[in-house]
Parts: structure tokens; C-alpha cells; sequence
């Protein structure tokens, strides 16, 4: 397979190329904007023949997206930050809706004070949407994650939307090597436009989101419930066939030198890279440690986060954002919810870094990891986070 | 020839003149060749003539990481006014090569120690083959005197990925050019 020299953001426009998308409803944001570039490139010059539509915000956009999927349009759109936050209103509305449409976040920082730079607090306020949630960790993983997200949106079991997250510039402007078949009918035989959606169609007429009152609304919502739990079981199947057909392999979470590791230190996104190298480097000082990342957000993976850490001595959450009203990041408390729920009370630190882009080395994640360690066996386990890289 | 061989580029110049582009080619150009790389800018806001540091790694195995480069194999200065600024020098070893764009050897050599200077008068070379004093090209052309992993054929190859037509055509001709004329001290 030729390997490219290829963004985070090219990947997903290549992936989205591949996978023969009909209508990409889009707006600039840094830094999401190349990937409307790439996509309106691809379109100009005849190699994808979809309908770039260049609305007026990000909530025109996703107003498009949802449009277009009900006519039973395959639908690409990409935002972030600030333009995620104006798109808010259409999130819950794409999943009640059950339009799977896929969405690239090379997640950003939130104003105020206004930041370009990468940072996680704007897909983490956007959890709840009932969206599913793939975070990559490469290039490559970005272009495997859009490919597999029409697989996973487009179920007959699912039918909800799907975000693909990455780091904002970390990612999203690093040029990495990325596989990429030559023949994109190998990428369309493995996402068939099989539409089994619910879409209009003047010959077999449907309402679509009616008005529903205190009778209705809660079965109908509840529809997404079963929705999710299927999601779990398709990511799975969908990332297993992906092996098959192309030979890397995915799944909801990734564990790193963890077999006999008796701490881990666990992320998402580009720090997996960082938690990795930093494992290396523990190992070689003797310590017992291995790493985690989440790669599948929503619907949690609940039993394969408290199989991954039950008997272990302790694990180490790094967040990367900051929000506050929690003393905690935000996806240290989806785990200690798996882990409660899973009667697994091995105990957890949770740490902040990389916030608005503040400068990461792998020696904070060593560091980071003895000090833990440390508290671990002292048991005075803090109970908010650990800000690293903060100025005093 | 160790069995891990990694290395790591920094390059200074300023909005406009091409820093990023350089180092996204010699990583294009690695990657082309099999080889795993990387490259990216310290992301900011774009501003033409200000300060703009990007990096390279070149590796035979993969990166996983995308920490940014403290300590540079190769320290690629697209302007010599840089060299005034102390956080350009930030973190060179005594064995780290400077590439520099400079008519004469920069009065930096006279008071510390590096692995090798390269110097090319780059602005020069851009202005008679490109006919802009667009840089990177240039420079890149003086760092293969250096670098390993990749060659001058490989970067001619790999500049079609960025250029096409007239423009291919002048930013080979600036690499070749710079390659022949840079000094090595």
C-alpha cells in the first residue's frame, strides 16, 4: 500500500474522498480549514463528485448536514472550538434523528481568553450529544477512524452520528506517514451505500421531527439507548473486518506494556504517544508501569476499562483541558464510573497538561508517573488534579 | 550506522519565507523513501516577518511521539538576524551542524563550538533563480551537504509534492544551485 506524506487533516480528507462522501456541508475554523481545503481541491478537480455546499457559520453547516443525510445523502462536515460551540444546537438533533453523518473535531481550546491551539475542553463539552466518539492517535488512525465511522454511523443497529477526534495542530498540521490504498474501490467496498436509514422520500412519505409530548418523548429518546449499546458491539465488529481488510488493528481502548504492569498511565489522542515513550523510559528505572488510551469515547467501553485495570495498584489519568465545578478531568471521571460500576477499586490520580497547547515533554509524564507512584504507596491520594506545565 | 537511526532538524525563519514548507519537505521526502518522519511548525498565529520555528525527525522506525526538538541534530537558520535572538541557539550541542543563510561564516562560530557550519548566501541564490527572496529552498539545498538519510536526488524528487511547472522547475534549480556553492567549515 503507498504510504503519503500526509496531516492529520489531509488523512481524514483522503478518507473522506474514499469513502465517496455525497455532500460536505462546511466552514473554516483553525484548525479544521485544510480540511475544507483538501475536500474543495478533491472536488475542483473531478476526483470526488460530491456537493461542497460554503455556508455562512458552523450551526448553517450542521443545519445542511442534517438536511442532506434526511434526503439520505452520505455527509461529511468538520469543525471545532468555538464553531463546535456554535453548532451545539444540531448535535443532540443529528442523533435524535438517527442521521449518520460523520464529523472530523481536530479539537481546540475555547475562548475566553481566545486560543487557535490544541486542547480537548471542546469535544469533552460536547460528550453528551449522543454522539459516538472515536479519538485517534496518528495520521493513520485518522484515516482508518473516518473510514470505519461510515461503517459504525450507517449500521441497521446504530444510525447515530459519529465524531473522529484528533489533536487541533498536534495532529491536524504534523505531516506524518500515512497508508493509503491506490485503488479507492477497496475503500468503498468496505463502506457500501447501503442507506438504512430513515430518509425522505416522496414514495414512501415519513415525518421527521415532529413535535413529541410527555406521552412520547421519552420512548422515542430512549430509542438511542439501545442504539449505543449496539454502537459498542459494531465498533468492535466494523474494527475487526478493518483488520481483515486492512491489516491494522483497532479496538475500544489500547493497552501499552500492560500485561504485567502494576500502575498505568492512561490518555487519548496525541499524548498516547508521549505516555508511551514514557513507559519505555520507567521500564528501563524498573517500574512497573504500562499505558492506556480510550479511543472509543461514547458509548464508554465500561467492562474493557475496569478489565484493564482491576488488579492493578493504581492508575493515572491525563486530561488534556481544563474544566472546572469538577475537582477532576473529565474523562478520570468516565473511568472511575466504569471502574464503580465494575465493583474495581483500584485507585486513580487524575493530571492536567497540555492545556491551550502548553508545551508537553515526555519527561513531565515521567515525572508525573513517580510522584504518583509514590502516593500510591504513602495512600495520600490527592483529590484534584495534578496541573502540569502550570506557572506557579 | 546504529540500528536506530533518528534525527532531529530545527529550522528559524521568518513568516514568509518559507521555514515550514522546508521542513514539511524533507519529512515528505523521508517518507517517500520508506523512511518514518515527521514535521511540524510551533504553531501560532501566521504573521509575515515574524519569528517561525518549525521541525523535522527523520527516523528508521516509527515516531511516536511529537515532542518539540530541544536539542538539534541540525539547526537550519533561514535568516541571520535570528542568530541575534539567544532562544535560536537555544539547546545546541557542541556537535550540533548549523546551516546558516550567510554570504560570510556568522560571527557566532567565533564564540562557541558546533559539529560543522554551513553557509550559503541563500538570498542571493533565491533571488537569481526563483527571483523572490524566498529562502527555503535554498537552504535546504546547503543542509544536503549534511544530512543524512536523504539525498539531493531525493529532495529534487520529493519537490514535486510542493511545486509543479515553473516554479518546480526554479526551486530545484535554487536547491541544486546552493548545494554547489554552500561552504562547509
Amino acid at each position: 500500500m503507498p504510504r503519503l506524506a500526509l496531516t492529520s487533516n489531509y488523512a481524514t480528507a483522503y478518507a473522506v474522498k474514499m469513502c465517496d462522501v455525497d455532500v460536505i456541508p462546511v466552514y473554516p475554523i483553525t484548525p479544521q480549514t485544510t480540511i475544507a481545503e483538501k475536500l474543495s481541491e478533491f472536488v475542483a478537480n473531478g476526483e470526488l463528485n460530491a456537493e461542497i455546499i460554503h455556508v455562512e457559520s458552523e450551526h448553517s453547516a450542521l443545519s445542511a448536514c442534517v438536511g442532506a443525510a434526511a434526503a439520505g445523502a452520505r455527509v461529511f462536515t468538520a469543525t471545532c472550538s468555538q464553531g463546535l460551540m456554535l453548532a451545539y444546537e444540531l448535535l443532540p438533533i443529528m442523533s435524535g434523528l438517527r442521521l449518520p453523518v460523520v464529523m472530523a473535531v481536530p479539537c481546540r481550546a475555547l475562548s475566553a481568553p481566545i486560543s487557535i491551539h490544541g486542547d480537548y475542553i471542546d469535544l469533552m463539552v460536547a460528550r453528551d450529544a449522543g454522539w459516538i466518539i472515536l479519538i485517534s492517535s496518528c495520521a493513520q488512525e485518522v484515516f482508518d477512524n473516518v473510514i470505519q465511522a461510515y461503517r459504525i454511523a450507517e449500521h441497521r443497529d446504530v444510525l447515530l452520528p459519529v465524531m473522529v477526534a484528533y489533536d487541533g495542530f498536534l495532529m491536524s498540521h504534523t505531516i506524518e506517514p500515512v497508508e493509503v490504498p491506490d485503488d479507492e474501490n477497496i475503500v468503498r467496498e468496505f463502506v457500501p451505500k447501503k442507506r438504512e436509514w430513515l430518509y425522505l422520500d416522496v414514495d414512501k412519505p415519513v415525518t421527521m421531527g415532529p413535535l413529541a409530548g410527555p406521552d412520547w418523548y421519552y420512548e422515542i429518546r430512549f430509542q438511542q439507548v439501545p442504539a449505543m449499546r449496539n454502537a459498542y458491539r459494531v465498533v468492535k465488529e466494523v474494527a475487526e473486518e478493518f483488520y481483515k481488510k486492512f491489516g491494522r488493528r483497532y479496538d475500544t481502548i489500547e493497552l501499552y506494556r500492560a500485561e504485567d504492569a502494576e500502575y498505568l498511565m492512561i490518555g487519548y489522542g496525541a499524548v498516547w504517544g508521549f505516555i508511551q515513550e514514557a513507559v519505555d523510559r520507567l521500564r528501563e528505572k524498573g517500574i512497573s508501569i504500562g499505558g492506556m488510551r480510550i479511543r472509543l469515547l461514547r458509548p464508554l467501553p465500561v467492562e474493557d476499562i475496569a478489565n484493564a485495570l482491576k488488579n492493578r495498584k493504581g492508575f493515572i489519568v491525563i486530561d488534556k483541558c481544563l474544566i472546572t465545578g469538577m475537582p477532576v478531568g473529565p474523562v478520570f471521571s468516565d473511568i472511575v464510573t466504569a471502574l464503580k460500576l465494575s465493583n474495581v477499586d483500584t485507585p486513580g490520580i487524575s493530571a492536567v497538561h497540555g492545556v491551550g497547547q502548553r508545551t508537553m515533554y515526555i519527561r513531565d509524564f515521567v515525572d508525573l508517573a513517580e510522584k504518583c507512584i509514590e502516593m500510591f504507596k504513602s495512600g495520600k491520594i490527592p483529590k484534584e488534579s495534578i496541573y502540569l506545565g502550570l506557572r506557579a | 550506522m546504529s540500528s536506530r537511526q533518528e534525527i532531529s532538524i530545527r529550522w528559524h525563519g521568518r513568516g514568509g519565507q518559507g521555514a515550514v514548507t522546508a521542513a514539511q519537505v524533507v519529512a515528505t521526502c523521508a517518507i517517500m523513501k520508506g523512511l518514518y518522519a515527521q514535521a511540524f511548525p510551533e504553531f501560532g498565529p501566521e504573521r509575515r516577518g515574524a519569528p517561525v520555528k518549525a521541525y523535522t525527525r527523520l527516523s528508521t522506525r516509527p515516531i511516536r511521539h511529537r515532542e518539540p526538538i530541544v536539542n538539534p541534530d541540525y539547526l537550519v537558520i533561514l535568516d541571520p538576524s535570528l542568530l541575534e535572538l539567544p532562544a535560536t541557539l537555544d539547546g545546541a550541542r557542541d556537535d550540533t551542524i548549523l546551516v546558516v543563510n550567510s554570504p560570510e561564516p556568522p560571527e557566532v562560530v567565533k564564540t562557541r563550538k558546533f559539529g560543522k557550519v554551513v553557509y550559503i548566501d541563500a538570498t542571493d541564490v533565491a533571488m537569481k533563480t526563483i527571483g523572490r527572496p524566498i529562502v527555503n529552498t535554498a537552504i535546504l539545498g546547503a543542509l544536503l551537504r549534511v544530512l543524512d538519510l536523504v539525498t539531493l536526488d531525493d529532495i529534487l524528487k520529493s519537490l514535486e509534492k510542493f511545486f509543479s511547472g515553473k516554479l518546480l522547475e526554479v526551486n530545484r534549480k535554487a536547491v541544486v544551485e546552493a548545494y554547489n556553492l554552500a561552504k562547509v567549515i
